[in-house]
């Protein structure tokens, strides 16, 4: 029984993210985890001007926790500083392709948070 | 032939028992029955428990003690009707030593506030084992951190089973003042030997609490037999409403403790600046108790009771050893705690090698099979284990070997899909 959320572009993700990984010389970066399921998400940027440069993340949890980052990576390589702020949930559902419940939405938005609170040191409640 | 053993009230029909959970009927989507493996988290409610639930609301929905009018008088009624039930089914021949609470959680918090800062000093100890769901971990944790008392932690095999000689050695210093034990591990299943734990703790002075969450919908539990002081249970997890759960206490301890809550009910005599305390159990019932769920739970302890007790665990230690031996067979499964069935009730946590417990349980929805992902509320086993979350399917007695078969299959072309291509 397939599960469209388990398609294979959003495994190759999970698999084999070319954002899997660390950055020689990073920005702004963020921990966060789900301790709900496990979940642990690290991200980091290079930000050049207003401008993200490169993305990387590391952390260890499910399907859609790690491939939604990936996928977030690869969205906002290139973007500016204020776009990535202004990338809100459904975003991020967008990204993914199906709608999530309210449980794994925790899992698709904690590279999300990580990556807001990594912009926005200040900004906890993200 | 089953109908035969039913009217004699010997034997388990298993499909008669179903077709008093009308989910287990429906279909999740379409085509695709649901296979109910939650139980530990709640157990589903029979048809009966509904009806009680649904006549109080509908015919005589009124505040229990005090009313001097019909409906208040059933209510009242059918509300201690319950509580003489839960007494009876724990062995317990007075009925003021159960009190209804919200749940388990809200029983042990009560035992662990009121007994202890009554009973605990500095330096006093409190025995847990990693085994215990959070709900008899945390509360310890607040009233050590009150009194100056200290948590110990037992022992636990490889297999995570109770180690007695650990648990012995914890007694040396004559510190301990309490034992905190689960009846049945939440995630594992494990169920420690409560009656050689309470003889122990008992022979040491200390005085012992039985968390029979878990425990309570598959085996009895006589509180007096085993010489307990407190023991905890939800009604939801024995197959009746959310809500509601009890405490049952030693005469003298409960009347010696001071009440958590204040409010109605609870009090004899209200002046301005004091108020005497009410009689046990009203002295730890403040305010309107839920009554619906408490009439509900007494519906379900009948459903219970009128089971042939003996063939309803027959039937779920089959369920055990079939989910051991077909799960245990998916290549990548690996179960948590004891491989032999003989000291554990039936509960399966598991994890399934490259496979995160979340999307286990997400595509085995899909298929209308119901499990949990994540920590169980018992982080401290987890930690333990190195492992941040893990899965876990949990039978009661209306489930079948045929429905943990479809479980295996499911988890075999979970495995096959989520493989790296």
């Amino acid at each position: 029984m397939d599960d469209p959320l388990y398609r294979e572009e959003i495994l190759d993700h999970y698999y084999s993210s070319p954002y899997r990984g660390r950055l020689e010389r990073a920005d702004h970066a963020c921990d966060l985890d789900n301790p709900f399921c496990g979940d642990q998400i690290h991200v980091e940027l290079a930000v050049d001007g207003d401008r993200i440069k490169d993305v990387r993340f590391d952390g260890k949890g499910c399907v859609i926790s790690q491939a939604a980052t990936s996928l977030l990576a690869e969205r906002l390589e290139g973007a500016t500083v204020e776009e990535a702020l202004g990338l809100g949930p459904a975003d991020v559902v967008k990204l993914l392709g199906m709608p999530l419940t309210p449980t794994r939405m925790k899992c698709g938005l904690l590279g999300w948070k990580a990556i807001r609170q990594a912009l926005t040191p200040k900004d906890v409640t993200a | 032939m089953a109908d035969v053993a039913a009217v004699r009230g010997t034997g388990l029909d298993v499909s008669r028992v179903r077709a008093d959970f009308p989910p287990l009927a429906e279909e999740v989507r379409p085509g695709v029955p649901l296979r109910y493996f939650d139980s530990a988290a709640t157990a589903l409610k029979p048809a009966p428990v509904v009806e009680a639930v649904r006549e109080f609301l509908a015919d005589y929905p009124a505040n229990v003690h005090r009313g001097l009018h019909v409906l208040s008088e059933r209510a009242t009624e059918a509300f201690e009707g319950a509580r003489l039930k839960v007494a009876a089914h724990l062995g317990v021949d007075d009925p003021a030593q159960v009190i209804f609470t919200r749940g388990t959680t809200e029983a042990i918090n009560l035992v662990a506030r009121s007994w202890g800062r009554m009973a605990l000093k500095p330096g006093d100890a409190i025995v847990l084992s990693e085994l215990e769901h959070h709900a008899n971990i945390v509360p310890w944790q607040m009233i050590a951190a009150e009194t100056g008392a200290v948590l110990r932690y037992v022992d636990l095999t490889d297999d995570l089973e109770y180690d007695l000689d650990s648990f012995d050695r914890l007694f040396d210093d004559g510190r301990v003042r309490m034992v905190a034990t689960t009846g049945m591990s939440n995630v594992t299943g494990v169920r420690p030997p409560v009656e050689e734990i309470a003889r122990r703790a008992r022979g040491r002075g200390a005085r012992v609490l039985i968390d029979a969450a878990q425990s309570l919908a598959h085996e009895g539990l006589d509180v007096v037999e085993l010489g307990i002081d407190f023991a905890a249970f939800s009604g939801h997890k024995v197959f009746g409403p959310t809500g509601v759960g009890v405490l049952y206490g030693k005469r003298e301890l409960l009347e010696a403790m001071e009440p958590v809550l204040g409010g109605g009910n609870m009090v004899l005599r209200v002046e301005r600046d004091r108020a005497v305390w009410n009689e046990l159990p009203d002295k730890f019932e403040a305010g309107t108790p839920p009554i619906a769920e408490v009439i509900g739970l007494g519906a379900a302890i009948d459903y219970i009771e009128s089971l042939d007790a003996e063939a309803v665990a027959r039937h779920e230690r089959g369920l055990i050893e079939h989910a051991h031996a077909t799960l245990g067979a998916v290549e990548g499964f690996r179960l948590l705690g004891p491989s032999d069935t003989a000291g554990k009730g039936p509960i399966v946590g598991f994890t399934l090698d490259g496979t995160h417990p979340h999307d286990l349980s997400h595509l085995l929805d899909r298929h209308g099979i119901a499990i949990r992902a994540g920590h169980h509320c018992a982080m401290p086993l987890h930690t333990r284990l190195g492992i941040p979350a893990s899965a876990r399917a949990s039978f009661a007695l209306y489930n079948t070997k045929d429905e943990i078969d479809r479980l295996a299959e499911a988890l075999g072309s979970i495995k096959t899909m989520l493989r790296r291509r």
